[in-house]
């Protein structure tokens, strides 16, 4: 069922999915919502890994792949909330625009 | 008893002297640590004359020749194969008189120092620059290789230095402390320039080798230096000047004597030591040490080298007989003594009895070291008991001070060459000496003599005589002429005075290490002793009693009485060039040089960077989501070169 959509369909869909996630890294005034963009970025990539897998070279690898990246992106989702959150025990504000201290 | 670890001792003890009361002394022992010194250093100068009865009476002697002896050399810095900074000890004659007269010297004024330095704040700061520098000077006279010589040489400069500043809230100490570095510090640059053209030319820094290569013909080295040359003068000249000049700066000669005077200001003790008995003999001994190579390669210099000698001598005892001063005195009679000394050195020649003038030149230098050591105690202590250095608050004090006034008497006609006083025999070797190689240098030495008892004995009767002493000082307590500790090495000192001269030193210390026969010359004697005597009785009319007789001869040659009084305006002439070439003329270039041109290019330089770094400045924002747009569009960009050029 699933060959009768194209594989540039999917794409389509990561594509979307990339950009928003980009659009929102770029815009968004509040680190949670950035990080939240950050992991839409990485499920596009993986939803690109798992279809190219599937039509293009179908082994199994593609899959494991993903589970590592999605593992991979949860520690980093933790690590991620804690330094938000020293941050904004430190300035009191999780806008990226106040957090500029670290070019010093 | 020569071995190298006794002989180690000997510099190093005053060494651990020195940074035991630096570190811990200081604070913790502040009144014991001047006994502790007393005590180091008698081990030191026990030791050395030990050492001395030991080279001279059992082992030094081969074949009748005193041979040099290296017990220790250790390699410390190699240049190239052959050229090497060795630290090394050499025993010969000369060093081993200069080891005992320096510990013995030191131990006495270290004694002195204990009554004389008595309840001074820094006392025992005092006392350790005084071991430094006793270490220092030890360090110069054992020394085997050239270059370890201008270490310590250099080390001695920097314990005068301490030592002259002492009293470092006085302004005028200060400046002579100053003057003093500056002075031996500049002559001291001819002396490394002179080592460097030395061991370049033969190839080597240990003084042995050094003499041995330049002292006969037909080397290579020899060659290469005597060849090569600068001005029609020879490069081995040339290297054996420049040494001298570091030799005259520290010995205080003609032109490069000002410093001297001044550096009384430092504590009186320490004029006994380091300005009349030890340190400014350095530039004697280091002309001594290489005497093979002067007298053999180089006559005319060392006759260059007498000359200065004599007319340093002649003028500073012509200053002496004006000043008032009672150190500065004694300060401008030892440049003269001094001046007598290389005079000596540049009458002699090398080996037998033509080398009498360097033997009679040591044993000047030996008796030297008592009688006017023994002067500088004296007069410290005549300023201890005054507190003033001008003799005309003193006057009167044969009767306040016996014992001083006894040793002062005595030390002055030794100083005088009276006999059988100690003075007298190295006198009159050296006016011998003269007398057969120089007769220019003859008269003005025995003319120097007859200045020298005229003014010794001007200093002696108006400070002990003249008038009755005047305490100016009711509101004090009256107090005696100084504690024990004082007068003890006054007493010692003056044995040494008299007795110096009975020490054969035509036996021990000649120039080639060959004992050679003196001859006894009754006429010199006799001119030498007259003049003398005639100078005494001079000294005698006119300041024994107070009278004018002085004033007007000295009014009736204002002029010359003038020049002389004003040091022969020495100092102004320095001032002149420091100040007028130097600073306004040269400095003031150079400082337009420095400000507009390499501050210039510094600042340009400077401003240019920092120019453009505020220009891209903006770029590093710390905003994290400009870094990621820029990401973003430069993944961007990257894509569409990379389609762009189809790749």
């Amino acid at each position: 069922m699933i060959d009768q959509i194209p594989l540039t369909h999917i794409l389509f869909l990561s594509t979307a999915l990339f950009f928003i996630g980009a659009y929102g890294f770029l815009t968004r005034r509040n680190l949670i919502t950035m990080l939240m963009s950050v992991e839409l970025i990485l499920n596009s990539v993986n939803i690109n890994l798992v279809a190219f897998n599937r039509y293009l070279h179908p082994t199994i690898d593609g899959v494991v792949f993903t589970l590592f990246i999605i593992t991979i992106a949860a520690a980093e989702a933790a690590v991620a909330i804690a330094i938000i959150i020293s941050l904004y025990r430190k300035i009191n504000s999780i806008d990226p625009e106040q957090a500029d201290e670290l070019k010093f | 008893m020569l071995n190298a670890s006794t002989l180690l001792l000997i510099p190093l003890l005053p060494l651990l002297s020195f940074l035991f009361i630096s570190f811990i002394g200081k604070k913790y022992l502040p009144t014991l640590s001047g006994t502790i010194s007393v005590l180091v250093l008698s081990v030191s100068a026990f030791l050395a004359i030990a050492v001395a009865y030991n080279y001279f009476f059992v082992v030094g002697m081969t074949n009748g020749i005193y041979e040099a002896i290296i017990p220790m050399k250790l390699e410390w810095l190699r240049f190239s194969p052959g050229v090497s900074i060795d630290m090394g000890i050499i025993l010969d004659p000369i060093s081993v008189m200069m080891l005992v007269v320096v510990t013995f010297i030191s131990l006495m004024v270290h004694i002195y120092s204990l009554g004389y330095m008595k309840g001074e704040e820094r006392f025992a700061v005092y006392y350790s620059f005084l071991d430094l520098f006793t270490f220092s000077m030890l360090g110069l006279v054992m020394a085997s290789n050239l270059f370890q010589m201008y270490f310590f040489w250099e080390l001695v400069g920097v314990s005068s230095y301490l030592l002259i500043g002492y009293y470092f809230t006085k302004p005028s100490a200060v400046a002579a402390a100053k003057k003093a570095f500056i002075v031996t510090r500049f002559a001291d640059l001819g002396f490394l320039i002179g080592i460097l053209v030395l061991s370049f030319h033969s190839g080597t820094l240990d003084i042995q080798t050094l003499i041995a290569r330049l002292t006969t013909s037909d080397t290579t080295f020899y060659a290469s230096a005597t060849f090569t040359g600068f001005m029609g003068v020879s490069s081995l000249t040339w290297g054996l000047a420049l040494v001298f000049i570091g030799g005259a700066g520290k010995s205080a000669m003609f032109p490069l004597h000002i410093w001297l005077p001044d550096a009384m200001e430092g504590p009186t003790p320490v004029s006994a030591l380091i300005h009349a008995a030890t340190m400014v003999v350095a530039g004697v001994y280091l002309v001594a040490r290489l005497f093979p190579i002067y007298a053999i390669s180089s006559p005319h210099l060392l006759e260059l080298i007498g000359y200065i000698g004599i007319i340093s001598s002649v003028l500073a005892a012509i200053i002496a007989c004006t000043q008032t001063d009672i150190k500065r005195v004694l300060a401008y009679s030892t440049i003269s003594q001094i001046g007598y000394m290389l005079a000596s050195l540049g009458v002699s020649t090398y080996g037998g009895l033509n080398g009498e003038g360097f033997s009679a030149s040591m044993f000047h230098l030996f008796t030297h070291a008592f009688f006017k050591a023994l002067l500088f105690l004296c007069a410290g202590s005549v300023i201890h008991y005054v507190h003033s250095n001008e003799v005309k608050d003193m006057g009167g004090l044969r009767k306040k001070m016996p014992i001083t006034h006894l040793c002062f008497l005595l030390a002055c006609l030794a100083i005088a060459g009276i006999p059988p006083l100690s003075g007298f025999f190295s006198k009159e070797e050296i006016l011998a000496a003269a007398f057969a190689h120089n007769q220019t240098i003859f008269y003005i030495a025995w003319l120097t003599a007859g200045l020298t008892s005229f003014y010794m004995f001007r200093l002696y009767f108006l400070t002990f005589w003249n008038k009755d002493y005047v305490n100016h000082h009711e509101s004090h307590e009256h107090h005696s002429e100084g504690s024990w500790n004082m007068k003890l090495p006054l007493l010692i000192l003056m044995l040494g005075a008299v007795g110096a001269g009975v020490v054969p030193f035509h036996h021990l210390i000649t120039s080639d290490g060959q004992p050679y026969e003196s001859e006894f010359h009754l006429n010199i004697t006799l001119m030498a002793v007259g003049l003398s005597l005639f100078a005494i009785i001079i000294a005698t009319i006119f300041y024994r009693k107070k009278n004018n007789l002085s004033d007007k001869i000295s009014s009736s040659i204002s002029q010359l009485y003038d020049f002389a009084y004003h040091k022969f305006y020495f100092d102004e002439v320095y001032q002149f060039v420091t100040q007028r070439i130097l600073f306004n003329t040269i400095g003031a270039l150079s400082s337009w040089f420095d400000k507009n041109i390499v501050n210039g290019v510094v600042n340009t330089t400077a401003f240019i960077t920092e120019a453009f770094s505020e220009t891209i400045k903006p770029v590093q924002s710390g905003k994290v989501q400009g870094y990621a747009l820029a990401f973003l569009f430069g993944i961007l960009g990257l894509i569409a070169i990379l389609f762009f050029f189809n790749f």
